[in-house]
């Protein structure tokens, strides 16, 4: 029950901090994107202040034994750079720049951004779900019936 | 550099640290939205509703703002339909390969200072960039 009730609400912030940032407003992240053109630096302090919040917040989390409403900090241990890692990078940054929404915006603008959102939405789903169904996701298969 | 709003970013990106550090105390949980949403499919059974309820209280952050300050946050897109379905391909399929985003390699990831999300944003930076310079190019903007 808490861990629902703090998702939803950190959810919440995560919406309004993409709002206020503009990171939901697809120009906006073009023009941060173009760097050799007109541009414009300001998503650079979106960046820049959750970072700075998140790797102070982070360690001052980890301080404690667990979190309140789990029994452990979930943490990526990998610090392996692979293939996957880098080509899964570059087809992404190619699709953010093409359109300039990143997943967290392409969620929230939902509300906002008519059917080019949705549109944009459907096909990213898409492509989660081509990932997700395909050998590469790294599951094993289901075993047959 | 016309529109340029250094304050809004900063309170922004502040809220999204807020929301990040939120999730790792309580939920002990990374704050990556890509992981995040194609886990309330595809994620264990007992580990879905959380994320949908994150997904929920993420998309209702702008009407939250709508109804604070009585404006629609702006949403431009120039983008045509074929780039707008290309683009959102790339996006889900990209992100998932890469295991994660803007949010789970640039902001979690970077914080902890793990190489593996040093790597991606650098490379998904430098690619959106690329993208950007050479759609201008084309189009002459």
């Amino acid at each position: 029950m808490g861990k629902n009730i703090s998702a939803l609400i950190a959810g919440l912030i995560f919406g309004i901090g993409l709002t206020v940032s503009q990171m939901v407003n697809p120009e906006k992240v073009r023009a941060f994107l173009d760097v050799f053109g007109n541009w414009d630096p300001s998503l650079a302090f979106v960046m820049g202040a959750a970072l700075l919040v998140t790797a102070i917040g982070y360690r001052l989390v980890w301080a404690r034994s667990s979190p309140v409403f789990a029994t452990k900090f979930q943490v990526p241990g990998n610090r392996t750079v692979d293939a996957r890692l880098a080509i899964g990078a570059i087809l992404f940054g190619a699709g953010w720049g093409l359109v300039g929404l990143c997943p967290g915006p392409a969620l929230a603008a939902i509300i906002i951004g008519g059917s080019p959102a949705f549109m944009f939405l459907g096909a990213m789903i898409a492509g989660i779900l081509v990932f997700e169904l395909s050998p590469l996701n790294g599951r094993k298969a289901a075993p047959a019936r | 550099m016309e529109n340029f709003t250094p304050v809004s970013a900063s309170i922004g990106g502040a809220l999204i640290g807020l929301s990040a550090v939120l999730l790792m105390a309580l939920n002990g949980r990374i704050a990556g939205i890509s992981g995040v949403f194609s886990g309330t499919l595809f994620a264990e059974s007992g580990d879905r509703i959380w994320r949908g309820l994150f997904i929920i209280g993420l998309m209702a952050g702008p009407l939250v703002v709508m109804t604070l300050t009585g404006h629609t946050p702006a949403f431009e897109i120039t983008s045509n339909v074929p780039l707008i379905l290309v683009g959102g391909l790339l996006v889900g399929f990209g992100t998932r390969l890469g295991s994660g985003c803007t949010s789970g390699h640039g902001v979690c990831g970077l914080s902890r200072l793990s190489p593996r999300s040093m790597v991606s944003v650098a490379l998904f930076m430098a690619a959106g960039m690329a993208t950007v310079a050479i759609a201008n190019m084309l189009i002459g903007g």
